[in-house]
């Protein structure tokens, strides 16, 4: 889901409403119409949004089960998970996910923008190749991926015998399945971060590179000077928007793993899955998806307030 | 390259100028190896998903694998359409992405516009709340709009309060209700709307058209590239939406085809030429779609990515 745009706050009103008057047939025939208009968008948004939203505010503090009304706990759900040795493991599952896909997908999926920014033939070709596993469910390519992990048959370890190393135990080893699985998901989103560091890259003015060739700039210099700072603001918000989904990351994990060996691979999301729908404990699921809501809040804050100021630079 | 100054700027600024130039030959060269090499690398999965789903069984398992079936064996696809009920799960993923995506152009769309273009009262006040309800991960709402559609009134045996029976749970109503509206697309329709030219709805005004029938007859085949991005990622969101399925789907005759092919992984664990069959035919129709509309599929993410 994309963050909340600074330019959208901007243009919240684009004619200021006239001040209060007889309306004419024409401002009587835009209100009905407005209101006719936005009457059911509204009330399936007050119903599977807005209400859910309190609603799960509510239950974090309950103890609900499902099979009967909530109680009320009050601050209980929230010092249990304080303890919670799962959920602080799913913590840092999920944070050691992000930290890790992350970066690697921003440096990988800059260096394939900058290379189709070049003038070439059959950019669609290539585009198409990166782009294809963004396309592709979340499931299927976990399931394709189990696949090229399968330990007696798989092609990675196929390779590695290739190259005289010894096969793997990928999404069975405790030590390789989180990585296994962040690995995937730098494959996955590639594409996705490459197409917007693409347009950005298609948006920068040559002359300014022009400029620098006259000045005698490397190539290297100019990727330093020009380049990279004017994609700033589309770093910026490539990094935000891919933690944030990092933060949210569970099909993956539910299909591939199952969250384990043991937990080494179970996340915040998939916590939240198990105890609402698997144990039937929805207080306390309630109650580990506001942390998540809390994190996630925090980061879209971030991105909102720093994009608002950063957005021109030229 | 004979060209001034100013016209290179102006080829810039008419975004006709795309980017650097690699000179020397031996560069270029080493461009061409680097993407194509990285480019395989990426497709790699798709063509072991596709070679596996075409191999008979005792080659599935040969060590070290083969990259080509040896024949081609359909085989793996029967068995998958009928195995794992593919077609009642795909007609059902059909049912889900294509409600979803109609619900979404309709109802974003005249939402959008009427933000964008229309006076109403409280409209400001309500596009806040659009924009807040962005801020908030599907995953939270996951309990509460369980709870809520199993206390649909007067829905799969319950009564006008809402209780004694299943409610809209596991029915394909209430897997696509809620996703039939998206704060988002009414973002993207309002941000498209802001840009439609406004003479034009004068002029019809002036002609005595009602505002309804401007939306209708004149705004709506203008708005026809941000429809399309919407319906694109509408329908890829629902066609490979996984969490929402799996929460609110409790049997064969709702489960859609990611849930299928979960299920199908379990019960047919080692039966990978059927699995891969089966995941070939899930991923197919977006790739169709996607090599159909490639270019509102890169336009949908400029907008989402970067503009806004």
């Amino acid at each position: 889901m994309a963050a909340v745009q600074p330019s959208a706050v901007r243009t919240l009103r684009p004619s200021a409403v006239p001040a209060r008057r007889a309306l004419g047939p024409v401002a009587r025939d835009q209100r009905r119409t407005g209101i006719l208009f936005v009457i059911v968008p509204m009330a399936l948004f007050l119903v599977f949004s807005v209400i859910p939203m309190g609603f799960a505010c509510y239950l974090s503090f309950t103890d609900f089960k499902f099979t009967r009304a909530p109680i009320w706990t009050g601050l209980e759900n929230f010092s249990y998970l304080a303890t919670d040795k799962v959920f602080r493991t799913a913590l840092r599952n999920t944070a050691l996910y992000a930290l890790g896909v992350v970066p690697t997908g921003m440096v990988l999926s800059l260096f394939v923008a900058l290379l189709l920014n070049q003038k070439i033939r059959g950019i669609v070709i290539f585009r198409t190749a990166y782009y294809l596993p963004v396309v592709t469910s979340t499931v299927a390519s976990a399931v394709v991926w189990m696949w090229m992990f399968a330990t007696d048959v798989g092609i990675l370890n196929a390779g590695l015998e290739m190259v005289g190393l010894p096969p793997q135990r990928w999404l069975m080893d405790t030590r390789l399945a989180l990585p296994s699985v962040m690995f995937m998901s730098v494959w996955k989103s590639l594409g996705y971060s490459m197409i917007i560091y693409l347009a950005a890259l298609q948006g920068i003015p040559g002359h300014l590179y022009e400029a620098a060739e006259i000045d005698g700039a490397s190539s290297w210099h100019k990727f330093w000077s020009i380049t990279l700072p004017l994609l700033k603001a589309t770093t910026f918000f490539i990094f935000v928007t891919s933690v944030i989904s990092s933060f949210q990351v569970f099909g993956s994990v539910f299909v591939m793993t199952q969250g384990g060996p043991g937990y080494a691979t179970t996340t915040i999301v998939h916590q939240i899955y198990l105890n609402a729908f698997k144990y039937l404990r929805m207080g306390y699921g309630a109650a580990e998806a506001l942390v998540l809501f809390a994190i996630i809040f925090i980061l879209s804050m971030i991105n909102w307030f720093f994009l608002r100021s950063d957005v021109e630079y030229w | 390259m004979g060209l001034t100054a100013n016209t290179r700027s102006l080829i810039d600024k008419a975004g006709l100028y795309r980017g650097g130039r690699l000179g020397k030959l031996s560069t270029r060269a080493l461009l061409y190896v680097v993407l194509t090499a990285s480019s395989i690398l990426m497709i790699v999965p798709f063509v072991w998903m596709l070679s596996t789903s075409l191999k008979p069984d005792y080659q599935i398992f040969e060590f070290p694998p083969s990259w080509i079936p040896r024949e081609l064996n359909w085989g793996n696809y029967v068995d998958a359409w009928q195995k794992a009920r593919f077609s009642r799960y795909a007609l059902n993923t059909a049912v889900y992405a294509v409600f979803s995506t109609l619900g979404q152009v309709t109802l974003c769309s005249m939402a959008g516009y009427s933000f964008a273009r229309l006076r109403f009262p409280g409209q400001n006040a309500l596009f806040v709340l659009v924009l807040a309800t962005m801020m908030i991960p599907f995953q939270m709402l996951l309990i509460p709009l369980f709870v809520i559609l199993k206390r649909w009134p007067l829905a799969g045996g319950n009564n006008i309060f809402g209780s004694g029976g299943t409610g809209l749970i596991d029915t394909l109503v209430g897997l696509t209700l809620p996703n039939t509206i998206s704060a988002f697309g009414i973002f993207l329709i309002r941000q498209f709307s802001l840009t439609l030219p406004g003479e034009l709805a004068d002029a019809a005004r002036m002609d005595g058209c009602s505002e309804a029938t401007i939306f209708w007859r004149i705004m709506m085949p203008l708005m026809k590239p941000a429809l399309t991005t919407l319906a694109i990622f509408a329908f890829q969101d629902s066609w490979n939406d996984f969490t929402w399925p799996l929460v609110i789907t409790m049997t064969e005759k709702t489960r859609t085809l990611q849930l299928g092919l979960q299920t199908f992984q379990n019960q047919f664990f080692t039966e990978w030429g059927l699995l891969m069959a089966g995941t070939t035919i899930t991923v197919f129709p977006l790739v169709v779609l996607f090599i159909i509309g490639q270019r509102y599929f890169v336009q949908g993410i400029a907008l989402t990515g970067t503009k806004g």
